[in-house]
């Protein structure tokens, strides 16, 4: 039987693949399993032994893990802005003007270039002295006589919700805007033009011209066309989307808080991921780090299959 | 056929032309001050002007001699074209494997590599830490290089490609008398080169632009690639935007310029990518 005979050539070619993924994938995940039910710890010379659940019910019960678990889901807030706007920059660019490959290549840059060298430039932008960001609000401010106190940026604790510094609750007085929407305003800038504008821009192009004349045939003004036509048929790709924001989301922030602005003010920037770093990589708590990376992991298992579950049967049914 | 276009759609053209317009500078801005703040003199930088007063070029040599920026350079080309050059090769002959063999267990171990393509990449670095540190290969290329050359997303992504190539093309090399290594290279991966020249142009990237793995895994400061070097560029010298500038301009030209080359490319990878999820 042919399915037999081709086996051995089939493992041949899949080894040095398969070696890898065994050695640094598949064997890594059992691994940081067992390692987070111990006290291994690279600093302290102390015997590794187990040690149950203890590092997952300190993890959950850490007031830090609370505060940076909700500084995560803040920033996750810039996702559905930033699915908009690719969803419209996509629109705009699907109109095949004349220069849409130019104004697409000039669009794409930012997601493109994204890394620690644009974050070094984010940086700069933001100095509340001569960054270029105060530097035009303070002539707009200016312009209108309105006398505007610019923000301090990625010093400022400030924050559009509330948010209260250090514990997990509201305070009116921290309302403003500080190192969170910075973040958050460089991802948008970095995000709109990127990926997902051109996965919307492919999904486009799926749109039969048929259906959207037929439906302006029959009195359908832009938007109901849009909204009964186009939306309907981009379900997908709205979909594929918003799972990987999500997934994506849930392990993000890492660069932008080491490189920018070292989690703080007063922890303010801090993620998951960034507070694993510093777990495992500043304070070598492998076991306690690993608990709390498995715990990162069951969420964006979770929100998988939550969006699996009721998501996709929702999406298309729009 | 080209389309009639209605007076109104020709007056949404021009709102759509306005808004590109608009939105482009909005995106290149950021760009722009950049390139112009690493050619002023640092009071320029602080004194919040537009353009330079005195155009200082100079500021790139500086860098030069402050920090050992060729040498990042050559440390990220190396490690970033030995892994683009294994992640391709591991990729291509699992994809092969997956995309034009028949064996059983198939579809269950490929489903278990994408499976794999959801684990927060947090989840593995620590146990790969470990591994690299008792191989002593902390502070080595080598430990930046190998446990980066092997892609699920590689695999993925050539496999999409393969199962596209017509099953007579083997079988005729094969009544022929080729060995499945010659079906291999002389029939599969010439039309599979525009998934290679992708992944080549996505892996090459990935890497020139790897923070975590490096910051963690590299001691010794001349061993920095260009994101780590730059990056205590940026935390160890102080206030000097215009060389730091400067810095960040060199080192997103190569990125740029790949792109430009590579746009078609890219622009399609990304658009498989998604296909399956």
């Amino acid at each position: 039987m042919k399915k037999r005979r081709e086996l051995l050539p089939a493992l041949g070619f899949l080894a040095p693949n398969m070696a890898g993924f065994l050695v640094f994938t598949a064997g890594p995940v059992l691994f940081s399993l067992v390692a987070s039910l111990t006290n291994w710890n690279l600093k302290q010379n102390v015997p590794i032994r187990a040690v149950g659940l203890r590092n997952y019910t300190e993890a959950i019960a850490d007031p830090a893990f609370r505060v940076d678990f909700v500084n995560t889901l803040y920033f996750m807030l810039a996702a559905p802005l930033a699915i908009v706007g690719a969803l419209f920059v996509a629109i705009l660019l699907h109109r095949r003007l004349r220069g849409v490959t130019f104004f697409r290549t000039l669009l794409y840059l930012p997601s493109f270039t994204s890394g620690v060298a644009i974050m070094i430039l984010w940086k700069q932008l933001y100095n509340p002295d001569f960054g270029a960001i105060n530097v035009a609000l303070r002539h707009v401010s200016d312009f209108l006589h309105a006398g505007w106190q610019t923000p301090n940026w990625l010093s400022s604790t400030h924050n559009l919700a509330g948010l209260k510094v250090e514990t997990v609750g509201l305070d009116k007085k921290q309302f403003g805007l500080g190192a969170r929407e910075a973040i958050i305003f460089m991802g948008i800038w970095g995000a709109i033009g990127g990926n997902n504008m051109l996965l919307y821009l492919a999904a486009l192009t799926g749109v039969p011209d048929e259906l959207t004349e037929a439906a302006q045939l029959d009195g359908a003004g832009r938007w109901s066309c849009f909204r009964f036509v186009t939306w309907p048929h981009l379900a997908p790709t709205t979909f594929f989307i918003i799972v990987m924001s999500i997934i994506g989301g849930l392990q993000g922030g890492f660069e932008q808080a080491r490189v920018m602005t070292g989690g703080g003010p007063a922890g303010t920037t801090t993620t998951l991921a960034y507070h694993i770093y510093s777990l495992a990589f500043e304070q070598f708590r492998m076991g306690y780090a690993s608990a709390v990376a498995w715990v990162l992991f069951a969420l964006v298992l979770g929100a998988t299959l939550v969006n699996w579950r009721f998501g996709s049967r929702a999406a298309f049914e729009i | 056929m080209p389309r009639s276009r209605s007076k109104s759609d020709r007056a949404t053209d021009w709102g759509a032309v306005i808004l590109l317009v608009f939105l482009s500078a909005c995106a290149i801005a950021p760009f722009a001050w950049m390139v112009l703040a690493s050619f002023k003199p640092l009071q320029d930088v602080e004194s919040s002007a537009l353009l330079p007063k005195v155009w200082k070029p100079e500021n790139y040599g500086a860098v030069f001699r402050q920090i050992p920026f060729a040498r990042y350079f050559m440390n990220s080309a190396f490690v970033a074209l030995w892994v683009t050059f294994l992640t391709c090769l591991t990729s291509s002959m699992a994809a092969y494997s997956f995309a034009r063999l028949r064996w059983p267990g198939r579809d269950t171990v490929f489903k278990l590599y994408l499976a794999t393509m959801m684990v927060p990449g947090v989840v593995t670095m620590i146990p790969n830490y470990a591994i690299v540190v008792k191989l002593h290969l902390l502070d080595s290329f080598t430990g930046l290089i190998v446990p980066a050359s092997f892609s699920a997303f590689g695999t993925f992504l050539l496999r999409q490609f393969m199962i596209t190539i017509p099953p007579a093309l083997d079988e005729a090399a094969k009544i022929d008398g080729a060995s499945h290594w010659k079906v291999f290279l002389d029939v599969v991966m010439p039309l599979a080169k525009p998934g290679l020249a992708t992944l080549a142009i996505f892996t090459f990237l990935g890497t020139y632009g790897s923070f975590y793995w490096p910051l963690i895994l590299l001691k010794s400061p001349h061993m920095r690639t260009v994101p780590i070097g730059i990056m205590f560029f940026d935390s160890n010298y102080g206030r000097q935007t215009n060389l730091l500038m400067a810095a960040a301009v060199m080192a997103i030209i190569p990125p740029v310029v790949l792109y430009l080359f590579g746009q078609k490319f890219l622009v399609k990878g990304i658009q498989i990518g998604a296909v399956k999820g």
